[in-house]
């Protein structure tokens, strides 16, 4: 038997000894999508390097370890979560802080925000609002071509759940804090669902943070509906310790004329692998993919975005930008799909690295895939160095190398930050990345916790 | 409007294959099928020494063992190996002295082809090897070529006149095993081109391959080894034609190229197998395997490719740029129409310091054909300052047909500079309307515009080849517009 069928069957013996666990603190509804689930996970195991899009992320060492399998958050642990505050100046947002990607049950598993939305426990809006849930959950992910999705769907008790009806305007963005904590190693698994209504305006900022030292494993995935002439953001910062591995799909289905913008912006982690899917199913939506990966030691960063054209006169935009030190390696894989008769698309991709060291790897693909003619589709992918020319002109007006560099690192990721929709997380980003650069940002210093501060890694 | 671009689209690709004739004459063929016994015989045909035998057999041991390569985007109706004839030959007489022995419908074939084997009425000062089916016809000028030392026959002739060289520089670059058609290729290689410019030489004349495929139900397997020794320079042109069957005929070769210190190589290829009719029947499968390594520093390899024909190409020439401050380049046209299907495009390896690489691709899908540029840069640890730039444009005529880009980039040296850039578009109609005004149909206006677009590869290619190249290109685009 390989090593990777020592891990399916892993799973599978997981998947017989909880689901009686998992069913009770579930819904029906999500329930009802485990037992397929977990058989097509079988059918595609853990993806491993000879998967196309996987291949520059060893997953193997992440799932072949042994980890308690957290399903359903028990009471002491919110206790840490009421305690945690992530402070973001000047930041005017609803805050919520989830542990371990679940909402914290203690004070209601729905709330309504002043304006109508609804955020809370996904198992238990399945049940409030079973109609919703059940014309959106597990529509968008795609079961069939990543194995780690049907695992989601197989081992995801709860997870958030956005709700804006149709018409209603948020007024400022809902923050949610993220925080990852336990005593034991542990694997997570937690299923996302926002659903955004016609005309509604929706921005969402997402910061996750690990705040004890063991090892995790983060295996979340987010189905994300836009409405007609809707507007979606999300913001993710990835801010986790080095034995953290985070992976995250993210399905957005956008209807015509909407609108949605994802940006990921990852300073910390020690296997990020974030997946993003656009499908645009209607005339005249847009989308938006943004990412910043700065990485060093022995980090490994993934980016895999997919953009379905699948309308005519869609517009899609990617920028992806990293810096990679150390050891560290970087990897982006790209797609923009234009389907047949998609016609007046509008379609740019670009990836742009810089590596400081020669340990450090950076491996980009950047794909078009175009069945129609009418579109004007580009893609660019630089790997380089600093502008000599630039920095030589810096230091002929008497700023020091070192500086200059810092400077021209910060200009170049900024160019994504800049993308960033709230100013106050804008520059909050700013102050971030700059400390980040001058190798200054060590997890602790946006931490309120007061935790052992000689974490190994931290 | 619209009627009159149909029309004309439809004009342009029912244009005939002009080589699509075939010719009649006795050949050798040995039975339908493959197996060690083929292997063997093959080799025994060619009366070939014991190392070439058990250099085959091992490729085809290993290639009973792997499994046909299904990553291309390419949509590949199974091969069934057993259906078809490995070895074909025009039946001719063991040695021949003087052109007047071969057989007078060879000479026909080629001249119709523009292929001229008489060398007293060449006047465009090229030397010719031409392959048909799986043997060499005839090499020109040879004994001119003689004269500066350098070597010039089939490869046939090569393992029986100079075996070292052979020995020294065969699978070197390709090994038998490198991957599923290669090996094939390594186990029923039937002939092909041989090449050696001695150390210091420039070649006083262009050289030249000619593949034609001729027997029914035959597959075509060449290879070509160059080498160029120390600050030599040669330029390479290949070119291949087929006849028009409604049946799938494939292609699997090799092509090796061997520059050392300071020399350059300069490969060009005409690629205009039968690519079928314009229902998707028939056509060649050309899966080839073209690499080029500069060994020495300061070495040069340069890859040019106009690909026209074939039902479907699948087609990677490459350069391993091992050698501190070598130069590889790749410079591709890739016109696919009807239901053709194209993945093609290049790699560099750069390991040497200082070593640069270009890739120019230009890829034009018309009717419902399919087309890919498919590349990898790779930048490994030692190599510093290396630099690449690639560019890959696509031109979409018609809204049935696709253009596709799948570059890798792996990049593990600081100092390295990749710069990759693609667009994908179809013709401005405000182009097409310039031309228009200015009184120029909207048929030429296309091949003008097409022209301009494929200019930077076309620039490349030695003279007599870029006349053929842009005949081409406009015999099977012309008009097309979506």
């Amino acid at each position: 038997m390989d090593r990777s069928e020592i891990i399916t069957d892993k799973f599978k013996d997981l998947f017989r000894d909880s689901s009686q666990r998992l069913e009770k603190n579930s819904s029906e509804l999500i329930n009802s999508f485990r037992k397929e689930a977990m058989e097509q996970f079988l059918a595609l195991g853990v993806p491993g390097r000879e998967n196309e899009s996987y291949k520059y992320a060893n997953l193997e060492p992440w799932f072949a370890a042994d980890y308690k399998s957290y399903f359903i958050p028990e009471q002491a642990d919110f206790k840490i979560a009421e305690d945690f505050k992530c402070e973001v100046d000047d930041l005017d947002a609803y805050s919520l802080v989830l542990l371990n990607g679940f909402f914290p049950t203690l004070n209601g598993t729905l709330m309504e925000l002043p304006n109508g939305i609804w955020v809370g426990s996904l198992a238990y809006a399945s049940v409030r609002f079973r109609d919703i849930v059940e014309k959106h959950y597990s529509k968008y992910a795609l079961n069939g071509k990543d194995g780690l999705v049907p695992l989601n769907t197989a081992l995801a008790s709860d997870g958030l759940f956005v709700y804006a009806p149709a018409g209603v305007k948020l007024d400022k963005p809902i923050q949610i804090v993220n925080l990852v904590e336990s005593k034991e190693d542990m694997l997570v698994q937690h299923r996302n669902l926002v659903v955004v209504e016609e005309n509604t305006d929706v921005e969402l900022i997402v910061c996750d943070h690990a705040i004890s030292p063991q090892k995790f494993l983060t295996n979340a995935v987010t189905e994300v509906f836009v409405g007609q002439n809707a507007s979606f953001d999300i913001l993710r910062v990835q801010n986790e310790l080095n034995n953290a591995a985070k992976i995250t799909h993210t399905f957005i289905h956008q209807e015509r004329d909407s609108r949605a913008v994802t940006n990921n912006i990852t300073l910390h982690g020690g296997m990020v692998r974030n997946s993003t899917y656009h499908w645009l199913n209607g005339t005249g939506a847009e989308s938006n993919a943004l990412g910043l990966y700065l990485t060093d030691k022995w980090q490994h960063v993934d980016n895999f975005v997919n953009i379905d054209h699948a309308m005519p006169d869609c517009t899609s935009k990617q920028l992806f930008k990293g810096v990679m030190d150390d050891f560290s390696t970087a990897s982006f894989n790209g797609r923009i799909r234009v389907a047949r008769d998609a016609q007046g698309t509008r379609a740019y991709q670009n990836n742009n690295n810089i590596l400081l060291t020669d340990d450090a790897r950076v491996y980009t693909k950047p794909q078009l895939e175009i069945y129609a003619d009418d579109v004007k589709c580009s893609h660019g992918a630089t790997v380089g160095q600093l502008d000599e020319e630039a920095l030589f002109y810096l230091r002929s007006r008497g700023i020091h190398k070192d500086e200059a560099r810092l400077m021209l690192m910060f200009g170049f990721a900024h160019e994504v930050i800049e993308n960033i929709k709230s100013e106050a997380m804008r520059d909050r980003m700013d102050g971030l990345l700059l400390q980040r650069l001058r190798g200054e940002l060590s997890r602790c210093t946006t931490c309120v916790i007061n935790c052992e501060k000689d974490l190994p890694h931290c | 409007m619209e009627n009159d671009q149909d029309k004309i689209i439809s004009d342009a690709t029912s244009g005939e294959y002009k080589y699509g004739f075939y010719t009649d004459i006795e050949i050798e063929t040995i039975p339908k099928g493959l197996s060690e016994d083929v292997v063997r015989l093959i080799s025994s045909k060619k009366n070939e020494p014991e190392w070439m035998l058990e250099y085959r057999l091992k490729a085809f041991r290993k290639w009973q063992k792997m499994k046909m390569p299904e990553w291309a985007h390419l949509k590949i109706p199974e091969i069934n190996y057993q259906d078809i004839i490995f070895y074909a030959a025009p039946k001719q007489k063991p040695h021949l002295e003087s052109l007047d022995e071969v057989d007078p419908e060879l000479i026909e074939t080629f001249n119709k082809l523009g292929i001229p084997l008489n060398e007293q009425k060449i006047f465009t000062g090229v030397a010719v090897d031409a392959v048909m089916d799986s043997v060499s016809v005839k090499t020109t000028f040879k004994e001119t070529l003689a004269d500066r030392g350098i070597i010039f026959c089939s490869f046939s002739e090569a393992v029986q006149e100079h075996p070292d060289l052979i020995k020294k520089y065969m699978g070197k670059v390709v090994p038998s095993t490198d991957n599923y058609f290669a090996a094939l290729n390594s186990a029923v290689f039937s002939d092909g081109s041989f090449c050696y410019i001695p150390k210091g030489v420039r070649c006083p004349m262009e050289l030249s391959t000619y593949f034609r495929i001729n027997a029914a139900n035959t597959g075509q397997f060449e290879r070509t080894l160059i080498i160029a020794d120390e600050e030599s320079y040669v330029s390479y042109l290949e070119g291949c034609t087929a006849p028009q069957r409604d049946e799938n005929q494939l292609h699997a070769a090799i092509v090796e190229i061997i520059a050392e210190k300071r020399a350059e190589v300069k490969y060009s290829t005409v690629q205009n197998w039968y690519p079928g009719d314009k229902n998707g029947v028939g056509g060649i499968y050309n899966f080839v395997t073209k690499r080029g390594i500069c060994k020495g520093e300061y070495s040069k390899i340069s890859w040019t490719q106009v690909e026209t024909g074939s039902a479907i190409t699948w087609k990677y020439p490459s350069c391993i740029l091992k050698g501190d401050n070598s130069v590889g380049e790749f410079y591709s046209v890739a016109v696919t129409n009807n239901y053709q299907q194209a993945d093609t495009g290049s790699k560099m390896i750069h390991i040497g310091k200082n070593t640069k690489s270009t890739i120019i691709s230009k890829g034009i899908s018309a009717g419902k054909s399919q087309n890919s540029y498919r590349g990898l840069v790779k930048v490994h640890k030692n190599a510093s300052h290396a630099r690449n730039f690639s560019q890959c444009d696509s031109l979409l005529l018609g809204d049935r047909c696709g253009a596709h880009t799948f570059p890798y980039i792996e990049v593990n040296n600081q100092t390295g500079i990749v710069e990759h850039e693609a667009t994908t578009s179809k013709i401005g109609e405000d182009q097409i309307f310039y031309c228009n005004q200015r009184g120029i149909s909207t048929e030429n206006a296309i091949g003008l515009i097409v022209n301009g677009y494929a200019k930077e590869v076309f620039n490349k290619l030695p003279m007599e080849f870029a006349v053929e190249a842009q005949k081409l290109l406009e015999i099977s685009l012309e008009g097309s517009v979506g």
